[in-house]
């Protein structure tokens, strides 16, 4: 199990190194783009082009440039942002607390809610409230999840604010967890449930097919045989080796969630996140955010993964390592 | 004479398909006495599992529909609750499944399988049920068993595998045992060993076993009596001396000509029986066998024939052939080369 460990340590760290090197080719070699000419404003002469060029170290070879910018990001941590000029790591560091409220407690409500309704589902299979169920996910996974928050702000915090089911709403933004954990929670309440309603929808079918498949296994009717509950087939037997796949989907949305995935929920509720951060890096083209930004995501989505394969190897004994 | 331990009467299992109701059993009535061994043998889709699956009702299929009466130990099972019948499963009638490769669940050790039944149908303190899943592993055979209690299935060969599920299926000492073709998906050799087994447990144990099979070798060393089941019904019913020298009906004698032997002098082709089961949504008309049948005349056409006794006590059969023609015919489906010298 450490060597497992240790290897996957290993290949994250490579993963992440072969994705800087891209990522750093993509942007500075894409023809077209110049740096320093964006930064230069609007209708810039040569000399100043050159020597923001200068400033920034962008003359110089192209490997200098990349070990340059890794060292400034790792080691001394002092990048420098294109667009704002401010250090880009603090930049990272204060909006991932915000990221991983909102991913963790939306994870947490699509976990429990897709796992009842998949059970659910299949449980009252003949019955009308199978299909209903999985209308209803289907009408989840179709709602694009900008509309849906925009939707939820007009009720939330316009139009039925006033309303007493409504009026705790705070105004949209982030209040940190240290500073005053009610607000905290009454804050990430709605983008919690905007952010979860896909992910309910997408879970809750796809385990309802693996339920339904793994019902007919020879295993459950071996359980079946054995006189235990129906109750105990459906979750020791059934459910148990249906959760493969689960877990399997959920390291990987988990990872891109909190590497920035989460970014309409994060601009249509105003959070201040690595979506938000890596949205606006992007349209500036700021160079140096990208680059963290991506490589920020890049680890938390090898990360997840790395915790998909130990987790694999728990609920299934025949992938273990021995 | 004393009440059977199992009997099935006039049991009907069909299913609602698309295509029409498939009568998947149709009109079958036996009855298994305590300790007795009795063999079903059909090709594949003769109904020989789905009657067994319904005795425990294992069938979960919502367009199954079942008619007749299973009676087992003076109760009707297709009547009694379902908490009842849970349990009866796996305390009073256990089961044994084809493919030991699927039959247990991947993902727990198979001592928490065997401990997992115990703790249902027993009040038991903590590590008696381990230690009972240790002493049945030693009693089917398993080297080192109280290492081996911790270990996965896929850490298990497919024969050691179905030693598992017996040691399953006897944990909780079942009146009747059912093995539903325990041997098909194992290696010829492991068959041997894996059907010793189950004669060796029958007699400690004293269970009645029902076994599955297609293949009458098979039951030729173990079972007392044999049915003989052909589209889901019984066609010859009789004790392993009646059906191995003096079968009656001409599918038993396709039967007996495919399995290999070894004990004759001269090595030939097996014969085949030419052609496939029938629908079992239209059943042809009269006898089911009569489209394959090479004896058929007549009469098999308009008359379905029943299942009684003709020759001796306990030895039925349903055919229209008179014992005459069946005993002068039968060697040339059964014994090619006997009958071409004789």
């Amino acid at each position: 199990m450490v060597t497992f460990a240790v290897r996957r340590l290993l290949g994250l760290i490579a993963v992440m190194l072969v994705l800087s090197v891209l990522v750093f080719l993509i942007f500075f070699e894409t023809p077209g783009v110049d740096p320093a000419r964006l930064m230069a404003g609007r209708n810039p002469n040569q000399a100043t082009i050159n020597a923001i060029r200068h400033e920034f170290g962008l003359d110089r070879p192209l490997p200098v440039r990349y070990a340059l910018m890794m060292k400034r990001m790792f080691i001394t941590r002092d990048l420098i942002s294109y667009g704002s000029h401010t250090r880009v790591i603090p930049e990272i560091t204060s909006a991932t607390p915000v990221t991983l409220s909102l991913v963790v407690g939306a994870a947490v409500i699509w976990v429990i809610f897709s796992i009842l309704t998949g059970v659910a589902a299949t449980v009252l299979r003949g019955t009308v409230f199978d299909p209903i169920l999985m209308i209803l996910a289907l009408i989840g996974i179709s709602m694009p999840v900008f509309w849906l928050g925009e939707i939820v702000n007009l009720f939330t915090q316009s139009r039925w604010h006033g309303f007493f089911l409504f009026s705790w709403v705070p105004p949209l933004g982030y209040t940190p967890i240290t500073q005053n954990p009610l607000k905290w929670f009454e804050g990430l309440v709605f983008p919690w449930l905007t952010l979860s309603v896909l992910y309910v929808g997408f879970y809750a079918r796809v385990l309802r097919a693996n339920l339904i498949e793994t019902e007919n296994e020879d295993y459950i009717r071996t359980a079946r045989s054995k006189g235990i509950s129906e109750r105990r087939v459906l979750l020791r037997h059934n459910l148990r080796t249906s959760m493969i796949t689960f877990v399997s989907l959920f390291g990987l949305d988990f990872g891109i969630l909190v590497g920035g995935g989460a970014l309409l929920t994060e601009v249509v509720f105003g959070l201040p996140g690595v979506g938000l951060l890596t949205y606006n890096s992007l349209t500036s083209l700021d160079l140096p955010v990208i680059m963290t930004t991506v490589i920020y995501g890049a680890f938390f989505i090898t990360l997840a993964s790395a915790l998909v394969d130990l987790l694999y190897a728990w609920l299934d004994p025949r992938v273990r390592p021995t | 004479m004393a009440e059977p331990l199992l009997s099935v009467n006039d049991l009907k299992v069909s299913f609602r398909t698309e295509d029409g109701i498939v009568r998947a059993v149709d009109g079958v009535s036996f009855t298994v006495d305590e300790g007795e061994v009795v063999g079903i043998v059909g090709e594949s889709g003769s109904g020989k599992s789905v009657t067994m699956m319904s005795v425990m009702r294992l069938i979960t299929d919502p367009n199954v529909i079942y008619q007749g009466e299973i009676v087992y130990k003076g109760r009707n099972l297709m009547q009694v609750s379902r908490d009842t019948m849970r349990g009866v499963r796996g305390e009073e009638i256990a089961m044994i499944f084809q493919d030991p490769m699927t039959s247990l669940n991947p993902v727990y050790t198979i001592g928490w399988q065997i401990e997992e039944q115990l703790n249902e149908h027993y009040d038991l303190k903590k590590g008696q049920a381990r230690r009972r899943a240790i002493e049945l592993l030693t009693q089917v055979g398993i080297p080192k068993p109280a290492e081996r209690v911790d270990d996965y299935p896929h850490q298990f060969s497919g024969g050691m595998r179905q030693r598992v599920m017996i040691a399953l299926a006897l944990s909780c000492n079942p009146d009747l045992l059912i093995a539903d073709e325990p041997t098909t998906a194992l290696d010829v050799t492991i068959q041997a060993q894996i059907l010793e087994l189950i004669k060796n447990l029958k007699r400690d144990f004293g269970s009645a076993v029902v076994l599955i099979t297609h293949d009458l070798g098979v039951v030729a060393d173990i079972a007392d009596r044999i049915l003989v089941m052909y589209a889901g019904r019984i066609v010859e019913e009789g004790n392993k001396e009646q059906i191995f020298y003096d079968p009656q009906h001409p599918y038993t004698w396709g039967l007996l000509g495919s399995i290999a032997r070894l004990d004759r002098p001269k090595a030939r082709r097996l014969t085949a029986i030419a052609g496939q089961p029938p629908s079992l949504i239209n059943r042809p008309q009269g006898c089911s066998f009569r489209p394959r049948c090479p004896q058929a005349f007549d009469r098999c056409r308009a008359e379905d024939p029943k299942l009684t006794a003709k020759v001796g006590d306990g030895h039925l059969d349903a055919c229209h052939l008179s014992i005459e023609d069946k005993r002068a015919r039968r060697d040339a489906t059964i014994n090619p080369e006997l009958a071409e010298t004789a």
